[in-house]
């Protein structure tokens, strides 16, 4: 059995004295895709958030030997007059010209990009922009927060066709956070549903039963309800 | 020989415009102009305290803004809101018990900067140290700038965005303190600020929103010294406005070519 990437224990977050995340355990081994899964407040963000060192926790986050990381962040907002160009910004992450390159193109762009200002882009395109930079210098762990609006690639290709190909060219882990259970079914290789704390947790066929679904959908409701009555 | 003194004031200028102008390009950035505006302002009482202890003023001036330097990387860091009125309140605060407590015969020069008194040594000394920061700050450009599109981005290449933030501050500390004796206490955050926001205007790509920011620093002290020597002003007045006439120009362009 391989060592794992990244193996959490217990881990528990709160945030201005709330309790955000409770007790969460997984692991995820290399070439894994982990779907993270749960209603809008769950503490999905949060989580990736911890992972990468943002909150104080309390728990063990253990990582693998020098794992190196891509993130592609939820939300992205950058002002329309920033002085940037997108090469400019893919130049913070990596100096290569050729590798940022070659992920702009696999992302549907054609290099003149480069030259564009990265405010004035489309939120669809900025997303790509952003996977684009999470990919560059081929990180080990991509941590994948989705956009509630799914981004389409050139041609209708989804963003999962893709990360399914680069799985399967790079052998890349991936830890998605996800809101089409379709997408689950079909990429993951293990599922974890979180509420706080952990609702379910192993492979999507097993873990994702009815009952659970059920669960966690009205917890949503409800969540839905309190927000209402505020 | 006063041609000499001149030639030599403005070389001075010039480099501290420059390294004033480069880091005014972050904070601008950082969406802490006001904040860097007023922050100039809490090394008069330390100047004060100084002339009162018989020290080097400057080093009175020093202290006082690497304390204020930690009140604004504390409140950075920990406020999530951040507490721009608090900020403004304590910073002009500081300004008014300066006032009070600086003699007077120096009150004039601490605020508005008086360059007739800057000596060659200390002109020297302010040219390396503009150097110095200027070198330091483009090492940790990439890092400041990052931290400003995101700091979630940053922590994934882990980058300590604390660190990062809290070297900033000291460096703009030390240009402010090399800036005072130009352009005085009351005005010198305009030459951290305006060439920065002025190079907003009219740069699209980060290189050129760098160079433009250096060289309007550079631009506006040089302007500014040459005009207060040749009309017999006070050097900080000349200076800001030299750099508010480039805010205008760059503005105007903007304007004139967008639509």
């Amino acid at each position: 059995m391989a060592t794992p990437l990244l193996k959490v224990e217990n881990l528990s977050v709160d945030l201005e004295k709330n309790r955000i995340l409770d007790n969460i355990s997984f692991e995820v081994n290399p070439g894994e895709t982990l779907a993270l899964i749960g209603p809008n407040g769950a503490g999905k963000s949060v989580l990736f958030r911890t992972l990468l060192g943002m909150h104080p926790y309390q728990g063990k986050i253990k990582w693998g030997p020098n794992v190196r990381i891509g993130y592609v962040p939820q939300r992205f907002s950058v002002e329309p007059d920033l002085p940037i160009t997108v090469g400019e910004f893919l130049n913070l992450r990596s100096g290569k010209r050729r590798g940022i390159i070659a992920e702009i193109e696999a992302l549907g762009f054609t290099k003149e990009i480069l030259q564009d200002r990265l405010g004035v882009l489309s939120g669809g395109q900025q997303q790509r922009v952003l996977i684009a930079w999470a990919l560059l210098d081929h990180p080990d762990l991509l941590l994948f927060d989705e956009p509630t609006a799914g981004v389409d690639i050139a041609g209708g290709e989804t963003v999962y066709s893709l990360l399914h190909k680069l799985q399967q060219e790079r052998n890349m882990t991936t830890i998605i956070i996800s809101h089409e259970l379709q997408v689950v079914f079909q990429h993951a290789t293990k599922v974890l549903c979180i509420n706080q704390s952990t609702v379910c947790y192993g492979p999507p066929k097993t873990a994702l039963t009815g009952e659970i679904l059920s669960k966690l959908f009205r917890v949503e409701m409800e969540h839905h309800k309190e927000h209402h009555r505020d | 020989m006063i041609e000499t003194n001149l030639l030599f004031l403005l070389l001075v200028g010039i480099f501290v415009g420059g390294a004033a102008g480069f880091l005014g390009s972050f904070m601008v950035l950082k969406r802490m102009a006001l904040v860097g505006d007023a922050f100039t302002h809490v090394a008069l009482p330390g100047l004060a305290i100084g002339l009162m202890l018989n020290i080097d003023p400057m080093l009175g001036a020093f202290a006082a803004l690497v304390l204020a330097a930690l009140g604004i990387w504390y409140l950075e860091e920990t406020s999530r809101i951040y507490p721009e009125a608090l900020v403004g309140i304590f910073f002009t605060g500081a300004l008014a018990v300066g006032i009070l407590i600086t003699p007077e015969p120096e009150l004039l020069e601490a605020l508005f900067g008086d360059i007739q008194s800057i000596t060659a040594v200390e002109g020297l000394v302010a040219i390396a140290a503009s150097i110095l920061i200027t070198l330091v700050a483009y090492l940790i450009s990439r890092k400041v700038i990052l931290g400003v599109i995101s700091e979630e981005l940053a922590r994934s290449l882990k980058i300590s965005n604390k660190a990062v933030n809290l070297l900033y501050l000291l460096l703009v500390t030390g240009v402010v303190t090399l800036g005072i004796r130009f352009v005085g206490t009351l005005l010198m955050g305009a030459l951290v600020i305006v060439p920065a926001a002025a190079a907003r205007n009219i740069s699209r790509s980060l290189v050129s929103y760098y160079l433009f920011s250096a060289l309007f620093g550079v631009a506006s002290a040089a302007l500014g010294v040459y005009l207060s020597s040749l009309y017999a002003i006070p050097s900080g007045p000349a200076v800001v406005l030299a750099s508010l006439g480039f805010f205008g120009g760059t503005f105007l362009l903007k304007k004139t070519f967008k639509a």
